[in-house]
């Protein structure tokens, strides 16, 4: 399997064309989606068309950009001009976006080639990506067993070669806990590094926009070529994207990273083990490597199962019937809203529109949102106590290897698959989960490096360093 | 809180929601919901009168720019993406209910 960063390199040299390197992906893709289904939609004539247009400007002696040929997917819940967006659900099905995403025309003006748009778990909501509308992805280690959510298509679609580069959305985990059971990197980036412009809102206070790949340089790339201010995205940082990739080979030597004290209970032993293995290595190669507690994030996934489906049900309120998507009959517009959605949202989606609609209503609000938010000040505190005396954080990144089907069917019990992950989305700080060995089965584990805002050079160095000293993996 | 939440309350978040249930729907969520905030009662032992709240993780406040006429979406082009549009507006059933 190709990286990013080779095919880009092939296509600008003309040493490969861009449509070879298309059709090797379709071919893999026609070989093995109809069984794993990472795509609600493979645009195969618009890829062929873009792909062209591509060998076109390196056969003019133009440089298509850092993306030259590179095929990439998007989650399904991506904006992209002229293609139908669903975030799988029914509710959605059928509307095509009068415009792009910034990250898509950002990824297409660097020569990127769009190959389509991967499942999810509806409007992001869940960590498997059972609760799409249009049926779950598998995972292409175990196809009996989930890729993880919410976004396990894009995460799947990059472990089973469909593309090389594939984007989602995280609000909880939604990047990092498919990333980590499907055996590719993931990244969530600080809040506001990504423009969101174009990206279906679910939770705004916590969705940020970040990559799936197959190594660390080649997310590093991706956030290089995504990241920095969009005048269109109000909560964007008004700073230029980080230089990530120049720092990847500096090492861990005399950096401070803490163990995350309470990422250690609750969490299958078999994880434990591996991030003993990567702890014990990081302080091999010269990192200062201790334990830390960081008391506020044993609260921190009912914080947030409080705000994020209270922001919820407030981005949620516009699939009315009224401007797109669709609309079921009533005799007046109280009755076709009700209608509409009720036979538009599944289970998931409706049970956190109306958790976050009696948060936030009059006599409850104070005790359950007001409270969270409170709660959630919390985990910025003990964050930034943790950080005072350490330059990164380090835990699993899913409390378990991927699991089966249907086998988490309590709401607790598939909310606490995100306890790792969670804290991160409070605090608005970056994260990346790197494939670290195997546990059980053979299935991947995840491990998380967590660093302060705006921290990810550092970040990603000591991901690059867990990367080089990772088992090796035999599939 | 769980007891707090019967099935009329369900009922009443459904339709503040705009989601119409039926009574098994009802009983189901009650059910569901009851578990989460079960749960979320374990932040009611923390004393948090001197925390403030947290809304957004970054300090941006008054974001601005100039106000530049720029390029708008095709009115057509997203009327097309509606259910029922008329006359270059969207179009919906009466609000009051009665015969237009």
């Amino acid at each position: 399997m190709s990286t990013v960063r080779k095919i880009a390199a092939d296509v600008r040299s003309g040493r490969r064309s861009a449509t070879a390197v298309l059709e090797e992906h379709l071919a893999t893709i026609d070989a093995r989606d109809g069984e794993i289904h990472a795509f609600n939609l493979v645009t195969r004539d618009q890829a062929r068309e873009a792909a062209a247009a591509v060998d076109a400007a390196v056969a003019a002696g133009d440089d298509p950009g850092p993306m030259a040929g590179v095929p990439v997917a998007y989650k399904d819940n991506f904006c992209t001009a002229g293609v139908e967006t669903t975030c799988s659900s029914k509710i959605l099905e059928g509307w095509v976006p009068p415009y792009d995403a910034t990250v898509v025309g950002r990824m297409t003006a660097a020569g990127a080639v769009m190959v389509g748009k991967t499942n999810l778990d509806e409007f992001a909501m869940g960590s498997s990506t059972e609760n799409s509308a249009f049926g779950p992805t598998r995972n292409p280690h175990d196809l009996d067993r989930v890729p993880g959510g919410s976004s396990g298509g894009s995460a799947a679609a990059v472990a089973a070669g469909f593309a090389p580069l594939s984007f989602g959305s995280d609000t909880g985990g939604s990047i990092r806990q498919p990333a980590s059971l499907c055996g590719v990197v993931g990244v969530k980036p600080t809040y506001g590094m990504v423009s969101r412009y174009g990206l279906v809102a679910f939770a705004s206070s916590f969705d940020q926009i970040g990559p799936f790949t197959t190594d660390v340089a080649d997310a590093a790339l991706a956030l290089e070529v995504i990241g920095g201010h969009d005048p269109a995205d109000s909560t964007s940082i008004p700073l230029p994207a980080p230089d990530l990739q120049g720092g990847l080979d500096d090492g861990v030597e005399g950096l401070r990273i803490g163990v995350i004290t309470e990422m250690l209970e609750g969490i299958d032993e078999d994880v434990v083990a591996q991030l003993h293995v990567a702890a014990d290595a990081l302080r091999e190669a010269g990192a200062i490597v201790d334990e830390v507690s960081v008391p506020a994030v044993e609260y921190g996934l009912t914080a947030y199962y409080l705000i994020a489906p209270a922001e919820a049900s407030s981005n949620l309120a516009r699939y009315d019937g009224v401007r797109y998507g669709l609309r079921a009959e009533g005799t007046n517009v109280e009755e076709m809203n009700s209608a509409t959605r009720r036979r538009g949202f599944g289970d998931e989606v409706t049970a956190r529109v109306m958790l976050g609609t009696f948060a936030l209503s009059a006599g409850y609000y104070d005790a359950y949102y007001g409270k969270a938010q409170r709660v959630r000040s919390l985990t910025r505190r003990d964050f930034d106590a943790a950080y005072a005396d350490h330059d990164l954080l380090l835990s699993p990144t899913s409390p378990s290897v991927a699991f089966r089907f249907g086998e988490r069917s309590d709401p607790m019990m598939m909310y606490r698959c995100d306890m790792c992950t969670i804290p991160s989305n409070l605090s608005g700080d970056p994260a990346i989960s790197v494939p670290f060995g195997t546990g059980d089965h053979g299935l991947p584990v995840g491990i998380q490096v967590l660093a302060p805002a705006l921290a990810e050079p550092t970040m990603f160095r000591a991901a690059a360093a867990l990367e080089q000293m990772a088992p090796e993996v035999t599939q | 809180m769980s007891q707090a939440l019967s099935r009329d309350d369900v009922a009443h978040v459904a339709r503040l929601a705009r989601i119409d249930l039926d009574p098994d729907e009802v009983a189901h969520f009650t059910d569901h919901l009851g578990k989460i905030l079960d749960h979320a009662r374990q932040l009611e032992s923390l004393d948090l009168s001197d925390v403030e709240p947290m809304t957004h993780p970054y300090p941006l406040a008054n974001v601005l720019r100039d106000d530049v006429v720029g390029d708008t979406l095709d009115r057509s082009e997203v009327l097309e993406q509606a259910p029922d549009a008329d006359d270059g507006q969207f179009r919906v059933p009466p609000i009051l209910g009665e015969a237009p």
